[in-house]
């Protein structure tokens, strides 16, 4: 096995390595803890974007090692693989200078930058993956490594709220390992093919039912499907850094992308038909898309609004692959990217708004526009993306994926996208409304921005997620990477 | 099976003997310097032995010694195959750990504490060895009573009523399980005339006195073992010893215990196992994982929650008993490894918490104190063995079991083993989020107990990584672990 093929097994150290020297370090060497998560995050980046050129250009890339007669940890690279890896990639680096920012004089740094490092090496091992038992392993580790993150501030509440999010998680976990055992018993180990490496004769129809079932809701906890949803918006209590990487990246996208592995990769979009999953996939989505939309127009509090938000437009990508067809996949897919670019920007300015004016509320936020106009103009541009705006980036999701809906008869669909589009807009824009056109309190300070490390992370998330919509015409935007995959799956 | 060559021979004498003989020489000359250096390197040399031993288990496969050239049912016999090689390493890994740990733990010069629990400790370690390579039934009564009779002395290390009260009751116990044990020793002696485990299964016997002997030698070791529902004992005395002895007594003596139920089981009454009774034992196992994870989510003191957390993993070995296959035995060896490991792990940091807190309440771990990471990151590195988490050797143990119950069509055993990681999982959480917690305002004073020694610090560590690495090595000890049921131990 040469060093180029291995690529995979090497990005997934760099984290690795990162966190456990961050642990060596311990909590007062600052300066050398900085340094090696910069260098590991840059590092990680130059490497991600070598293999995506590679992926890109047909090169295979592979690593396994057994660990028990049946099991590999078994890790590839294919298209699908990299559009959750270079997601993260790029934002590690960005919340990386974020949190380091953020977490200026605070306690138990060492502890979050392992524990933050270690999220990540999880986050980049399971969109590696290439069978179950491995993707299994890292999403595990995941859930364990966010814990952490999730209860950092350790008030009797955040650790109420960590036990909620742990309680939910690992029985996700463990109903995706009771699937997985149980797909390992009547077809035996395998890896993620596309088309599915189950091919239906392996075991009664009921059986199958319930081994997807066991996995879609395993994996479903993760994206905070309804009626799974609940420790989303309970883990808001996380400091912001880890809410942009929870909700952005890691947790759930993790989870998102495990449905797609589950429904293309596993069963295959076939099999998955012939069993009528997709309409548990698709319906489920729908339904959580709306309700999402519907409870975060009454939430108070900033961050449980944008959590809410979070709940109704991850569904948008199991929505995509529930109705199946490439348009419809192509809309699910690509939002992996495009809501991740969208909400880290606006936790990143949900953040830099509770850090420079003690701001948590949307009802606080009168004038915010005027007193932080960088970051209110960071996360107007997230909003309109999110609301769906043309030609932003959360307009190309909606259209393919009404464009998917309307060409598999399911015309359903189009009427949830403009349900879903009314409710973003009624809750985003009144608290556009407040920033931007509303006087700020008389007491707050005229104009403060953000510090810069809290600023420039903001700004280019924004500018990428205006750069997914404006330019998703280029090569490798989310959207041509998307349709590269898509190919792979519909041949 | 075939008779041993002579390294082996000489190798297997120098497990049972050397520790015993080098426990007189140090009660003879009690210097404090012999007393803390020699079982150190004891336990190094016996290492050694038991790496020896598997190079010579590789060519030889399992065999049998005739001590004195004197082969059963006359002769004493001893017995070596792949379930009683994984119970040596665990001996001798654990042994290693503890001496080292307890040569900074518990000095020699300190007196009745120190002294006794090496006196105490070296003939035990050698009952256990002596009881792994046990051939007969007799041989196997007298050696339970030698490991329960040094186990419970240890109990009284630190004296006081409520240490002594635990260890009568321990003792109690021990002594119904003795007479239980002798009496269907005895049962099946009449009935067959055999002793020797080999020649037992060579020829068994359809009598109805058969099934009553095993009930009765089960019950007893079940007693002993503190197996749900007679494990009444175990909380309290493994509560009460020296965390040093706690390693030893619930990684090593009760798991003798289980072992030896397994070994009768799943070798000369083999016909018993996958029938009813043994779904009753099953029963028995899940109801001990419920029943001991949950008493210890109710716990406030560390090692009240860690003994109890014995009582609930020690139900995981007998469902090795319905499933009745290879795998199904290789999962309980791996089990019974990593668990005595990890166990080990877990009482030698609670050791350390002791030490640097004065006490070992669960709130003691949220007081703010640096120095309680170390033990921090070993109970999490041990706790997610004992979840299961993958990939480490707990979990590895589970994904055979589970495995082993879908293929023999018992799925309700696989839901009780991931059920029961799920519940394992709960109460890991408990010990860590009281380690992530913010200090209280008014919080406890500090107490003062200085800095780790490093002979304190890297021995649970070591445990705990090598529980967890378990998982990783599964394959490459493929050759030493149970291919086959041991036919007591025949082919």
């Amino acid at each position: 096995m040469n060093a180029y093929a291995a690529m995979p097994l090497w990005i997934l150290l760099t984290s690795l390595l990162a966190s456990v020297v961050i642990f060596a370090l311990g909590e007062a060497r600052r300066r050398a803890r900085i340094t090696v998560n910069l260098t590991a995050a840059s590092g990680k980046l130059v490497l991600v974007a070598v293999m995506l050129f590679g992926v890109g250009e047909g090169h295979d890339f592979g690593f396994r090692a057994g660990l028990a007669p049946g099991l590999e940890l078994a890790l590839h690279a294919d298209a699908l693989t990299m559009l959750l890896m270079t997601l993260s990639a790029v934002l590690w680096l960005l919340t990386t200078v974020y949190a380091i920012g953020y977490l200026e004089d605070s306690p138990h740094r060492c502890r979050f930058f392992g524990f933050f490092s270690l999220c990540v090496a999880a986050t980049s091992g399971a969109s590696a993956a290439a069978n179950l038992f491995t993707f299994l392993v890292f999403f595990e580790l995941l859930t364990v490594s966010t814990w952490p993150l999730v209860v950092h501030r350790g008030t009797p509440e955040v650790m109420a709220a960590g036990r909620k999010y742990l309680v939910y998680l690992l029985t996700g976990g463990a109903l995706l390992l009771a699937g997985t055992i149980g797909v390992h018993a009547i077809a035996g180990p395998g890896d993620f093919v596309p088309g599915g490496y189950l091919s239906g004769d392996e075991a009664p129809r009921a059986v199958l039912v319930a081994l997807f079932l066991l996995m879609f809701l395993g994996i479903g906890v993760k994206t905070a499907m309804f009626p799974l949803h609940a420790w989303l918006p309970a883990a808001m209590v996380a400091p912001a850094p880890v809410s942009a990487l929870l909700h952005a990246v890691a947790v759930v996208k993790v989870g998102a992308f495990g449905i797609a592995r589950l429904v293309y990769d596993v069963f295959g979009f076939e099999l998955t038909a012939r069993l009528h999953m997709h309409h548990v996939v698709a319906g489920v989505a729908a339904f959580t898309i709306l309700y999402g939309s519907a409870r975060a127009l009454t939430a108070d509090h900033l961050k449980q609004r944008l959590a809410w938000s979070t709940v109704s437009q991850v569904s948008y990508i199991a929505l995509g692959i529930g109705i199946g067809g490439i348009p419809a996949t192509v809309g699910g897919l690509v939002h992996l990217v495009h809501q991740g670019l969208m909400k880290i920007t606006l936790f990143f300015c949900a953040g830099n708004l509770s850090e420079t004016h003690g701001i948590h509320r949307v009802s606080e936020m009168d004038g915010a526009g005027r007193t932080m106009p960088w970051t209110m103009a960071a996360f107007t541009t997230a909003a309109f993306g999110l609301i769906g705006v043309p030609p932003l980036a959360g307009f190309v999701t909606k259209w393919y994926l009404g464009l998917g809906g309307v060409a598999g008869g399911h015309h359903w669909v189009v009427g949830v996208l403009v349900a879903s589009t009314l409710l973003n807009a009624a809750y985003f824009l009144p608290i556009l409304r407040r920033a931007w056109f509303a006087a700020p309190p008389s007491d707050r300070a005229a104009q403060a921005e953000a510090a810069p490390a809290l600023l420039v992370p903001a700004l280019l998330t924004a500018a990428l997620s205006l750069g997914a919509g404006f330019l998703a015409g280029m090569p490798y935007s989310p959207l041509q990477w998307v349709l590269f995959i898509t190919e792979r799956f519909y041949g | 099976m075939i008779e041993a060559g002579w390294p082996t021979a000489a190798l297997c004498a120098a497990l049972v003997f050397a520790p015993l003989m080098t426990g007189l020489v140090l009660y003879l000359a009690p210097r404090p310097g012999l007393l803390e250096k020699v079982p150190v390197g004891l336990a190094a040399i016996l290492l050694a032995g038991v790496v020896l031993l598997s190079g010579e288990y590789l060519d030889s496969g399992p065999v049998f010694l005739a001590m004195g050239g004197h082969p059963g049912p006359l002769g004493i016999e001893l017995q070596l195959d792949a379930l009683a090689l994984a119970m040596l390493w665990l001996v001798a890994a654990v042994a290693l750990a503890v001496t080292v740990y307890t040569a900074a733990a518990l000095p020699a010069r300190d007196g009745a504490a120190g002294t006794g629990f090496r006196l105490l400790w070296m003939p035990l370690w050698s009952a256990l060895n002596a009881l792994f390579l046990a051939a007969d039934l007799f041989n196997l009564y007298v050696l339970l009573e030698l490991v329960s009779l040094t186990a419970i002395s240890l109990v009284t290390l630190h004296g006081g009523s409520r240490a002594i009260g635990a260890a009568s009751r321990y003792f109690l116990f021990a002594l119904g399980g003795s007479t239980f044990y002798l009496l269907g020793v005895a049962v099946l002696y009449a009935d067959t005339g055999l002793l020797t485990l080999r020649l037992l299964q060579a020829s068994p016997s359809g009598s109805p006195a058969v099934p009553l002997a095993l009930g009765c030698m089960t019950l007893g070791v079940a007693m002993k073992a503190a197996l749900f529902p007679v494990h009444g004992w175990l909380p309290h005395a493994h509560a009460r010893a020296p965390s040093a002895a706690s390693a030893v007594l619930s990684g090593l003596v009760v798991t003798g215990g289980a072992y030896l139920i397994i070994r009768l089981w799943l070798g000369p009454f083999q016909a018993l196992a996958g029938g009813p009774a043994a779904q009753v034992m099953g029963a028995a196992g899940a109801a001990g994982m419920v029943y001991g994870s949950l008493q210890a989510l109710r716990q406030s003191r560390l090692k009240k929650l860690i003994a109890y957390s014995t009582v609930a993993q020690l139900g995981y070995l007998l469902l090795a008993l319905p499933l009745a296959s290879a795998l199904a035995l290789q999962g309980a060896t791996l089990h019974a490894v990593s668990h005595g490991l990890a166990k080990a792990a877990f009482f030698l940091a609670a050791g350390n918490l002791i030490r640097l807190s004065g006490n070992d309440r669960l709130e003691t771990l949220g007081n703010g104190d640096r120095r309680l990471a170390g033990p921090l990151a070993v109970m999490a590195v041990a706790g997610a063995s004992l979840a299961g988490l993958p990939p480490t050797g707990g979990f590895m143990a589970k994904w055979q079991l589970a495995s082993a119950a879908l293929a023999s069509g018992q799925w309700w055993w696989a839901a009780a083993v991931v059920g029961g990681g799920l519940l394992a999982a709960a109460y890991v959480a408990r010990v860590l989020q009281y380690g992530l917690m913010a200090p209280r305002e008014n919080g406890h004073r500090q107490h003062d107990g200085g800095a780790l020694p490093r002979a304190m610090s890297w021995p649970p560590l070591a445990l705990a990584l090598a529980a967890a690495a378990l998982g990783l090595a599964a394959l490459a000890l493929a050759p030493w672990l149970p291919g086959a049921v041991p036919a007591g131990s025949g082919e």
